[in-house]
């Protein structure tokens, strides 16, 4: 089977002596929607900067669409989009020609860029602003610039590095319906983002990266499972009565004992909870979890 | 890639390149024009005139292809040194190191985009000196093809430059501390014979003098050395430059971690 992204026994060694990779394996499916998580440092830029060529890796191999991008660097980047995390376009370049510079850095003619470009660039909603100088874009058009960027040579992975840092919740929103059509056309997507519902809600498998090694590699599915214990925070319409308890249960009762928060471990039942308030004659107005589930998992690996 | 798309991205580099320079025409085309026509004014006009011939010409006639090739080398030069680490600088540079163009594409086309504007700058200065004196042609093709192959050296100088540097004053020590001594001492305003023994055995080390002279010999028909040296020595260095400059790109010096 042919994978998307193959990655087999990587190491990288930093000049300083420092090892941001330990021999990592990694296989993303075709079409995939792949995330790509760990905390600050543990190795999920430079393992997207070794796929990119912008990251010279100590060994190991590293293939795309079965393309060894030692041996055939050309066919395999032609797969591959990046959008990194920082901002890397020629700010003084008008919009319109940083998408269409990058095209002829594929080897695509001017004709044919100017037509994606202007496809790519209504698509996102910056039309309006191809004349202007790219540096002029709020953060937001930055980093949507960079996906039109990204697409114009139409790749087969589209690689997003933390793409929703510091932007707003409508456009974070709107920029995952982008993102999630792509997928269901075809593209692989792999994302490293910092918000674990984003994860939770759009990705189908999952790897954990911690201190260059990958500590977690499955279904995000299949990870939630394994969540022995979740906390939920009830929200009453009536203030619970003094020295009530919930036998079985962790509770924590807040001040003015309207908001309950209760440790549910794996085999118990919800129903428990809301049969015990439902006697007291106390309603849930609301009820939500503590953290995010993928989050507290997250965390359990990530100290593991 | 295919031959048809290597084209692309090379005639694709070297469009971005000439529209940057065009684009800042004030920072990259207008300054040597006034410069060079300040040296017309001054060291030809009113002091050439005190001086008196030299070569068998007047002193204006004399520095007209010295000054413009000190043009040439100084903007083919600084061309690809700020456009490459300004790209360094603010990661625009990733943009082709993602892409398939492979390196000895992204050398050539910033190299010939130096080289465009070097040749675009030795142009307006020529123009302009036709203001001040007329200019003799004895060898077009000499002419041509020693200013392009000296604005080729240089540029890829420029690139060499350019992926060492970590910081603009990088880019700029070079130009300041070696290019412009050895342009002024490669016999821009004098010839050699006028330098005793000793010190024209030392000017014979600067490879400038060779491009300054085999152009002056193309335009007026004078010069202090063997021309043919002169093609020998730029055509050596553009193969090791070249060489240097592709083996830094394949490293990723500088450019990749």
């Amino acid at each position: 089977m042919t994978y998307a992204i193959e990655i087999s026994d990587l190491k990288k060694r930093y000049e300083g002596g420092f090892e941001a990779l330990k021999g990592i394996d990694l296989k993303v499916e075709k079409g995939d929607f792949f995330a790509l998580l760990g905390p600050n440092g543990a190795g999920k830029s430079t393992t997207i900067g070794v796929l990119c060529s912008l990251v010279n890796k100590t060994s190991g191999s590293v293939s795309i669409f079965g393309n060894d991008i030692d041996k055939d660097f050309a066919k395999a980047k032609k797969f591959l989009g990046v959008v990194p995390q920082e901002f890397n376009f020629n700010v003084f370049e008008t919009v319109f020609n940083v998408v269409v510079t990058q095209a002829g850095f594929y080897g695509i003619t001017r004709a044919v860029a100017e037509e994606r470009a202007e496809k790519y660039l209504k698509q996102l909603d910056l039309w309006d602003k191809k004349d202007a100088q790219s540096r002029m874009l709020s953060g937001g058009m930055k980093r949507r610039l960079m996906i039109a960027r990204a697409l114009i040579h139409e790749p087969e992975v589209l690689i997003l590095d933390e793409p929703t840092a510091g932007v707003d919740i409508e456009l974070r929103r709107s920029m995952w319906e982008f993102i999630k059509k792509l997928n269901e056309q075809g593209t692989t997507i792999i994302l490293t983002t910092h918000y674990l519902e984003e994860a939770e809600q759009l990705c189908r498998n999952i790897a954990i990266i911690s201190a260059g090694e990958i500590v977690e590699n499955t279904s995000v599915k299949a990870l939630l499972k394994t969540l022995n214990q979740e906390t939920f925070i009830l929200d009453l319409d009536t203030s619970l009565p003094a020295n009530w308890s919930l036998p079985g249960f962790n509770v924590v009762v807040s001040k003015d004992a309207t908001t309950l928060e209760v440790e549910v471990v794996k085999g118990q039942s919800i129903n428990v909870i809301f049969k015990a308030l439902d006697d007291i004659s106390i309603n849930v107005v609301s009820m939500r979890n503590k953290s995010n589930r993928l989050e507290e998992l997250f965390v359990k690996l990530i100290k593991g | 890639m295919k031959n048809s798309e290597i084209w692309v991205a090379f005639y694709t580099i070297i469009v971005r390149e000439i529209r940057r320079f065009t684009r800042i025409w004030p920072q990259t085309l207008l300054p040597p024009a006034i410069t060079m026509s300040l040296y017309f004014a001054i060291f030809g006009n009113l002091i050439g005139d005190r001086i008196g011939e030299m070569g068998g010409f007047s002193y204006m006639q004399y520095i007209v292809p010295g000054l413009i090739m000190m043009s040439v080398i100084t903007n083919s030069y600084s061309n690809v040194s700020s456009s490459f680490f300004s790209a360094k600088f603010q990661h625009s540079v990733q943009e082709l190191l993602v892409s398939p163009t492979p390196n000895w594409v992204i050398l050539l086309g910033y190299t010939l985009g130096g080289v465009a504007r070097g040749l675009f700058v030795g142009l307006i200065v020529t123009i302009l000196s036709l203001f001040f004196t007329h200019l003799a042609l004895e060898n077009l093709f000499l002419t041509i093809l020693v200013v392009s192959l000296t604005a080729v050296m240089f540029s890829l100088g420029g690139f060499v430059n350019a992926i060492y540097a970590r910081s603009f004053d990088d880019v700029s020590i070079v130009p300041t501390f070696i290019l412009t001594p050895l342009t002024y001492l490669g016999g821009v305003f004098y010839s050699i014979d006028l330098l005793p023994d000793f010190w024209q055995s030392v000017s014979m080390l600067n490879p400038v003098l060779y491009m300054v002279n085999a152009f002056r010999y193309g335009i007026l028909g004078v010069s202090d050395i063997n021309v043919y040296w002169a093609l020998v020595i730029v055509s050596v260095f553009i193969v090791v430059l070249f060489g240097f400059g592709l083996r830094l790109l394949n490293q990723g010096k500088g450019i990749r971690s």
